[in-house]
């Protein structure tokens, strides 16, 4: 892991000098001291284009589809690259201040400034297609596999190599967090988990990459969270048995406590709310937060170049050592919090489908005594 | 800073993307890798468990044997024991009845004997009265006849003679 760990600091290294230099190069002249708040931003925020290197004053990146409808003007769909900075194209610019800062942005009729229904094939939908295909690849073709294995008649051999690390991991989620979380029907949700299981580590550890089609913050996106989380929240509420409504709508307290206020009731239907809420912010900030280290200890390196070469050089050797444990450990992050997601929305789902009191202290039992 | 604003383009993406790589995982994907792992296991115990009804059906199967070779060497034991009673037993019987046949014999001979005894004594006797009744006729030439009342005289002398002794 440290290995790779290593690699990926080195990529991280190269490419943010790639395109930190010619900004901090620029900024003995004229330009003012660079913006590490920005510069961190940047790279982690949503983008309508794919960013690769600034070379000299010229950013160059992959252009993307913009895709926007005008509450009055209907569709439009261009690429990126027809709407510079301080441009406008078709009535679209780009908003420089306020809330929309770096958005595509119109004005009404009013003259006020609105944002169009917006949806562009940005940084992170591009990442989210490309993570997507990688995974329906992987998977199908490991299922391939089996079912070939099937016709030929040889259904007991064992994969070896990635497929049987892949078989393992597969496995190990299956077994491991699906079937002792959920409990009797964990088959009806193992598709879901093993999915979201595998999206969210795909694209922690793609993160980390900080090379082309990877390298997208889309993990510590909160949109991308939030869906996963509402799907849970879905499962959750949608298959919930009988014994679950009723102890939001009618849980075992005394009376009093249910009419004529319905304090119980309300403090259950925020539950309802706050368990996706958490799976969002847990999954997003662990993310994000892991991003912004190991950016924050690559701009070290820029940042105190105008300390001279001795400082300089010292501080870049410190940045690189912490930079890759910092990778390794996100590395570990990456599968802790796949797997926490995971673990989390098995338990949700499990204590939706729960049997009535007497039956659950048995099982509880039960486990207790299995560990 | 919208950090904490979801934006709704990338939500509805993500909400696309994410139900159609479900869907497709769903129906193509998972099922199949765990259902083959899990009928692979499920092969693997059956024949474990397999093995060991087949490693107990041996063991019995030798006990049985163990049992059945046992039972006939009992009985080999016990048939021997048996025939050698009966040898014993044929043999008393035949070793009495060879007794039981000699004496018999012995018996024939005893009584065989005693009449040619009888026969000899007679002979004897009557010889001996024959000799006496010369001798006294020899004697008596003079004096008696040989009639048969001095015959019978003779006869019953020798008897009385005779009897002491037997």
């Amino acid at each position: 892991m440290t290995a790779t760990g290593t690699i990926k600091s080195l990529f991280v290294a190269a490419f943010l000098t790639g395109c930190l230099f010619p900004v901090t190069a620029l900024a003995k002249k004229e330009r003012p001291p660079l913006n590490v708040k920005e510069v961190i931003m940047g790279h982690l925020e949503d983008s309508y284009q794919w960013h690769l290197f600034t070379a000299g004053d010229r950013h160059i990146g992959i252009p993307l589809p913009v895709i926007v409808r005008s509450r009055e003007r209907g569709w439009f769909v261009f690429m990126s690259s027809k709407l510079k900075e301080q441009e406008h194209y078709r009535g679209f610019y780009y908003a420089d201040t306020g809330r929309l800062k770096g958005k595509i942005v119109e004005n009404d009729t009013a003259g006020q400034q609105v944002r169009p229904f917006d949806i562009s094939i940005t940084k992170n939908v591009l990442a989210l297609f490309f993570s997507c295909g990688i995974l329906i690849f992987l998977v199908l073709r490991l299922s391939g596999r089996y079912r070939k294995l099937e016709l030929e008649g040889n259904p007991d051999a064992v994969p070896a190599g990635i497929p049987g690390i892949m078989e393992w991991f597969i496995m190990s989620i299956h077994d491991g967090v699906i079937k002792k979380c959920v409990g009797k029907d964990y088959q009806r949700y193992a598709p879901y988990l093993l999915t979201a299981f595998f999206f969210i580590f795909l694209n922690n550890v793609l993160g980390l990459v900080p090379i082309f089609p990877a390298g997208a913050n889309l993990t510590g996106n909160i949109a991308i969270t939030m869906g996963l989380a509402f799907f849970t929240m879905f499962a959750v509420n949608i298959f919930g048995n009988r014994e679950y409504w009723k102890e939001i709508l009618w849980p075992d307290v005394p009376v009093f406590m249910k009419v004529p206020v319905p304090i119980m009731q309300i403090i259950e239907f925020f539950g309802i709310l706050t368990k996706p809420l958490a799976l969002t912010i847990r999954l997003f900030a662990n993310i994000f937060a892991g991003h912004i280290i190991i950016l924050a200890l690559t701009s070290l390196v820029f940042l105190t170049v105008a300390m001279g070469p001795a400082v300089n050089a010292s501080m870049s050797a410190a940045s690189v050592l912490f930079s890759v444990f910092m990778m390794a450990l996100e590395l570990l992050v990456a599968y802790i919090q796949a797997y926490v997601f995971t673990m989390l929305s098995s338990i949700f789902i499990g204590l939706s489908r729960q049997e009535p009191h007497k039956h659950k202290t048995a099982c509880a039992v039960q486990d207790q005594s299995i560990h | 800073m919208d950090l904490l604003m979801p934006d709704s383009g990338l939500l509805f993406w993500m909400l696309l993307s994410f139900g159609i790589l479900f869907l497709i995982l769903a129906r193509y994907g998972w099922p199949v890798i765990t259902g083959a792992v899990e009928r692979r296991n499920e092969r693997i115990a059956k024949a474990l468990s397999d093995a060991a009804a087949a490693r107990q059906l041996l063991a019995t199967l030798k006990q049985q044997e163990e049992k059945i070779l046992q039972q006939s060497r009992d009985e080999q034991t016990k048939m021997i024991e048996q025939t050698a009673a009966m040898r014993k037993e044929l043999l008393e019987q035949a070793r009495e009845a060879a007794r039981e046949e000699s004496r018999l014999a012995l018996e024939h001979a005893r009584t065989q004997i005693e009449k040619e005894r009888e026969i000899a004594f007679q002979e004897v006797r009557s010889y001996v009265a024959s000799l006496s009744l010369e001798v006294a006729e020899k004697v008596l030439r003079e004096q008696l006849d040989s009639d048969i009342r001095h015959l019978e005289l003779i006869n019953r002398m020798v008897d009385e003679s005779l009897k002491p002794r037997a």
